[in-house]
């Protein structure tokens, strides 16, 4: 692959709500390179999810252009370049595990025997192997996020966009799965556009973390994440992730106070993340 | 099982005792209001139940055997009715669930339809479809369909709208057409819906059938039954009331096909696990 492509090009995108209404993001520019994982990070409001949607042609800008994979967005989503987590895993009730994950197998046309011998694999992949037959309401909500990961995984699009996959989980459970999704995404080779509110996340996760404020949603810093890959449960403890976490925190302080209208609550709300 | 089949006779047992009960009282003190209880106005459970039992007509066939035949044969209109209705009714909710602006317009009339009593309904549906051909009970059958077909539109249409609209970004991501959308998200979503409109619509379409026989002047059925005894009620009320047990008994029986047809159908969690 080569490593210098483009994959998610944003030009001075912009995006209002309603007629003359909420400015949800103003004048966004962005590049994400091929390989690359890139988290969105700021307050409630900041519009990290909205640009997220944006990107995956879930939502049409006002103005700016959005080119993925050297398409528009919305061929690039006719033409199936997006695995979709969501905070909630969003899985359909009445199929199994299995067949939530041969979801989008089944979109694509796949016959089946194809399809199960991917959603064996993917099984694997998130390591619920064994748990095919079952039903999304038997599992625990750190397993039904893995079987939404690996549905989204399963056709192996180019680019997985997360929007904060992890929000609900409790923090054992989001730190495992912090490492299973950097294995899966090494392993995979995709691209990576992750939404979060948890400053040590993006800073563990990320090779780099956009910073955001709201008011309107804009881009009000980049930190480039240099620790080494692939990351280890130790990554947490050297000075350098501390240095970085911090760089973010003065990055999104920094956003707050330049707009002098986040609220210290929504800043706080951003640190207790961490 | 066995403790639903103890709680099924305990209660019947009640009901039993309650009605001779109330009978008795009422004849000790003379109650003239409401009514005034004999054994013509009310009579014995075990005379209701003997005259089933007892010669149709003189060295005829027994009246259980006769109004077996016609509960058939009403059955046979109203499974008609209920699968035409049903079917109407869907496909109705289908198409108004992909436009708002026909949902607007139709809803009212679809409304209407219903408080257009189903006796004023009846007479036109005999008129329009007699004499082409088809068998008089098939006018029977759509007047079932009229009664069958409200509950499921107005279900299905809300079922069918209940998807997670997360789950409808999902299968936006995975450029799913209508199609895929309606019988992959949409429909299965609604099952539950669709499955409580069934039980409405299942007894009524027996009520339909017999009330349809009325106007349609067909006598093979409950409802021709029920009209014959009507005229006999001062000689033989048992008779009348041992009729209303058989269409009952045939409503719980349409009730339970649907029940069992869920239970294959419907998987999903159980409302205190999910």
């Amino acid at each position: 692959m080569n490593e210098n492509r483009i994959v998610v090009e944003l030009r001075d995108v912009t995006k209002e709500f309603g007629r003359g209404g909420v400015t949800a993001l103003r004048g966004i520019g962005l590049q994400v390179g091929a390989g690359e994982f890139v988290t969105l990070i700021g307050p409630s409001g900041c519009g990290k999810s909205t640009l997220l949607r944006v990107i995956g042609d879930l939502i049409e800008p006002t103005a700016g252009e959005v080119v993925v994979n050297g398409k528009s967005a919305h061929q690039a989503r006719r033409e199936r370049d997006y695995g979709i987590v969501f905070q909630d895993a969003v899985l359909y009730d009445w199929r199994t595990v299995a067949k939530n994950i041969a979801l989008p197998l089944e979109m694509l046309g796949w016959d089946r025997r194809r399809r199960s011998e991917r959603v064996r694999r993917m099984l694997e992949l998130v390591e619920l192997t064994g748990f095919e037959d079952h039903h999304p309401w038997q599992l625990s909500g750190g397993m039904q996020q893995r079987v939404s990961i690996a549905r989204a995984l399963a056709f192996d699009p180019p680019l997985l966009l997360m929007d904060e996959p992890f929000g609900a989980l409790d923090e054992m459970t989001r730190e495992r799965l912090n490492m299973e999704l950097l294995r899966i995404w090494e392993a995979s080779g995709s691209t990576v556009v992750f939404v979060t509110h948890s400053i040590s996340e993006a800073v563990f996760l990320s090779t780099r973390v956009v910073v955001m404020s709201p008011r309107p949603g804009r881009i009000t810093g980049v930190v480039d994440i240099d620790l080494p890959q692939p990351r280890v449960a130790e990554t947490r403890e050297q000075p350098r992730f501390f240095e970085l976490v911090t760089a973010v925190r003065d990055r999104l302080r920094a956003g707050g106070a330049e707009a002098g209208e986040a609220s210290e609550q929504e800043l706080i709300a951003v640190e207790e993340g961490l | 099982m066995l403790r639903r089949a103890i709680v099924f006779v305990a209660v019947l047992a009640g009901l039993v005792a309650l009605w001779e009960g109330f009978k008795a009282a009422a004849e000790a003190v003379d109650l003239t209001w409401p009514f005034v209880v004999d054994d013509r106005t009310l009579p014995h459970v075990h005379d209701i139940v003997g005259a089933l039992f007892e010669p149709s007509r003189t060295n005829g066939p027994l009246l259980i055997d006769v109004l077996g035949e016609q509960a058939l044969f009403t059955a046979k209109e109203a499974a008609v009715g209920f699968t035409l209705g049903a079917s109407v009714g869907f496909v109705i909710a289908v198409v108004l669930v992909h436009s708002n602006l026909l949902q607007r317009g139709f809803l009212p009339y679809i409304v209407a339809s219903q408080t257009v009593p189903i006796l004023a309904v009846a007479p036109m549906v005999v008129v329009w479809l007699g004499g082409r051909g088809l068998p008089g009970w098939f006018s029977v059958s759509v007047i079932a369909a009229y009664l069958t077909f409200f509950p499921v539109t107005i279900n299905a249409l809300r079922g069918l709208q209940s998807a997670d609209p997360r789950a409808l970004e999902l299968m936006h991501s995975y450029a799913a057409g209508r199609w895929a959308v309606l019988w992959k998200l949409r429909v299965p979503a609604a099952m539950p819906f669709l499955f409580a409109a069934f039980k409405i619509s299942a007894t009524a379409s027996v009520v339909g059938a017999i009330i349809g026989e009325l106007p349609a002047s067909i006598q093979d059925g409950l409802g021709g039954a029920i009209l014959n005894f009507n005229q006999y009620y001062a000689s033989a009320p048992t008779r009348l009331w041992a009729t209303n047990l058989v269409a009952a008994f045939l409503g719980v029986c349409f009730f339970l096909a649907v029940l069992a047809g869920e239970r294959l159908v419907v998987r999903r969690a159980p409302e205190h696990v999910a």
